[in-house]
């Protein structure tokens, strides 16, 4: 239940000589209570952005405030409490090995300095939140990748933040168990409020449980609204390349280097009247479909497509006409190789 | 067979080589561990890098690393001398393991702090957890096998130095292997120490490996 304000931000490293600029100027709010995703290709900088909110990485310009508090003005000490306020999880879960699953989760309580009894209270509440009561005594070498992330989860609850940030915690997650994570994270958001920072590179866990979405390219935020107005109508080639996802170079798609590639995508309401064939049968020519593909987002079920239309543009521009009157939102699709 | 006599020497041999590697271990621990800490803390990617304190660091671990374990007890017979107030006998050799071991240890204890998942303190970091609280709490625990491991290996070879330490008339086995097979050509008792230097080594490894095996939950 706090708000993230991001202001300016810049982040230069200093690497052998040379100035690497992995964050430019970049502004964000990030509501309270909100489930907010930023999304990226490797090496956009969305690490590097997600650990400036926490201060673990300094800015070099600029300011990120948590409820109008600007962390540059807190001292060491006040910095580390702020932290305990704010859960971080990992791809890689970040668990202490050599400690059972119940001494992981009381380990934020201790540092904290929680009385021991009072921190395994609480760890064991925590254990069951993430369904993994009956696992307190082992060790993480014993647990599956998903319950790891369960642990790392309740780790991140132990002090009851106010922020959960989440990097990448799903991407070394088969589908299924990466579904039931995004699952229990949105769980805890509507149970207890909490605001959270999804950091990832696939569009699924967006369109999955974020309300909002920030696009992260070299550095910079270069597009940014509700993660419903983006899956319909992304502006920047770097939104549609995450929306198509990297999968396209292996569809058929590839085959048809023309221009004459566009994107539909409808939604539950208008998925009645069918658009395709009225269309067809309209202009008397055919539509090729490349691909197909309906998606979860935000509950709501989207339909995506790509169609070949063909070469005569005057046709092409009149068949992009009718669709866009049928309330489907179009966009042409440049270079998807 | 030996005579009594020999065997009374042996047994006081064993109990000198011991407390001169255990003693020398602990007190070489109580040194190098601090300093690998500090190795590991001050490093540049370490959790307060600082290039002074590293490089001095660094640079005596190195300096009395590169000195011959022989010569350094040599060199060391003055100051061993104003400390113990004897410069042979197996208190005095404890003296010149201890400075050889300290760099040693400190080397070997950076080394496993370094191996250390950097996403694991990072976790801590996130957590709100002080260094100081980072070192107890993750650090150490985390290195805690790697740690062992080292302190088994560091115990072996100051069992070796201890042993070398007899060519000066150190005390312990190796003393009597030299007193007795080199000068005075009883080629037996020289076997015997021999032998007994062999079954502590042993010793000293399997019970270290175990324990460490016993303490590590990483692939049980
Ligand atoms: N500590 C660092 N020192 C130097 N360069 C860094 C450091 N951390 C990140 N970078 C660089 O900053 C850029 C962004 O990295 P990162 O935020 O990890 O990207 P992402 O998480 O989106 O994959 C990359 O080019 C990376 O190499
Ligand atoms: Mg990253």
């Amino acid at each position: 239940m706090s708000e993230i304000k991001i202001r300016h931000l810049t982040k230069r490293f200093e690497a052998e000589g040379h100035t690497l600029t992995a964050l430019d100027d970049v502004n964000l709010t990030i509501g309270s209570g909100s489930i907010y995703g930023i999304i990226g290709m490797s090496g956009a900088g969305k690490s590097t952005l997600v650990r400036s909110i926490n201060y673990l990485e300094k800015p070099t310009e600029g300011s990120v405030f948590i409820d109008d508090t600007d962390l540059a003005e807190l001292s060491p000490k006040e910095l580390r409490k702020k932290r305990a306020n704010i859960g971080m999880i990992f791809q890689g879960f970040n668990l202490l090995e050599q400690k059972n699953v119940i001494d992981n989760v009381t380990l934020p309580l201790k540092i904290a300095g929680t009385s021991k009894k009072e921190a395994r209270e609480k760890a064991r509440a925590l254990l069951r939140t993430v369904g993994l009561e009956d696992k307190e005594r082992a060790y993480p070498s014993r647990l599956s990748g998903g319950q790891k992330q369960r642990v790392a989860i309740a780790r991140a609850l132990a002090t009851d933040p106010q922020i959960l940030l989440c990097d990448e915690a799903t991407s070394a997650l088969d589908p299924q168990t990466s579904k039931s994570i995004l699952d229990l994270l949105k769980e805890i958001n509507t149970r207890l409020g909490i605001t959270i920072v999804v950091i990832t590179h696939q569009m699924s866990v967006v369109t999955e449980i974020c309300d909002r979405v920030a696009i992260v390219e070299n550095g910079r935020i270069v597009e940014e609204g509700s993660v419903d107005e983006i899956f319909t109508s992304p502006k920047t080639d770097a939104a549609r390349e995450l929306i198509s996802g990297k999968k396209d170079s292996f569809s058929p798609v590839d085959r048809f280097d023309t221009g004459n590639v566009v994107r539909i995508v409808f939604s539950e309401n208008s998925a009645f009247e069918p658009v395709i064939a009225n269309t067809i049968l309209k202009f008397n020519t055919p539509i090729n479909i490349l691909k197909a593909d309906t998606r979860n987002v935000n509950g709501q079920a989207k339909g995506e497509m790509l169609l070949g239309l063909p070469e005569d543009e005057d046709l092409r521009i009149a068949i992009m006409e009718y669709i866009k009157e049928r309330g489907l939102s179009v966009t042409e699709v440049k270079d998807h190789a | 067979m030996l005579e009594q006599k020999a065997i009374i020497m042996l047994l006081e041999g064993i109990r000198d080589t011991l407390y001169m590697t255990l003693v020398s271990t602990l007190i070489g621990y109580v040194i190098g561990l601090p300093m690998g800490i500090v190795l590991n803390l001050t490093r540049p990617d370490g959790l307060k890098p600082n290039r002074i304190i590293y490089r001095i660091l660094d640079f005596i671990c190195n300096i009395i690393r590169s000195v011959p374990f022989l010569i350094l007890l040599i060199l060391l017979i003055p100051f061993t001398r104003a400390v113990v107030g004897q410069s042979y006998g197996s208190s005095a050799t404890i003296v010149p393991l201890v400075i050889c071991a300290a760099p040693y240890i400190a080397r070997v204890v950076e080394a496993s702090l370094n191996e250390v998942d950097a996403g694991v303190i990072e976790a801590a970091k996130a957590m709100g957890a002080s260094n100081i609280q980072i070192i107890f709490r993750v650090l150490l625990v985390e290195a805690k096998t790697s740690l062992m491991a080292g302190a088994t290996i560091t115990t072996g070879i100051l069992l070796g130095y201890s042993a070398m330490s007899g060519t000066v008339g150190g005390g312990g086995l190796g003393d009597i292997a030299v007193r007795y097979g080199y000068y005075r050509w009883q080629t037996d008792i020289m076997i015997v120490t021999v032998v007994l230097l062999i079954v502590i080594f042993q010793i000293i490894q399997n019970l270290g490996s175990k324990i460490t095996a016993f303490f590590d939950h990483r692939k049980k």
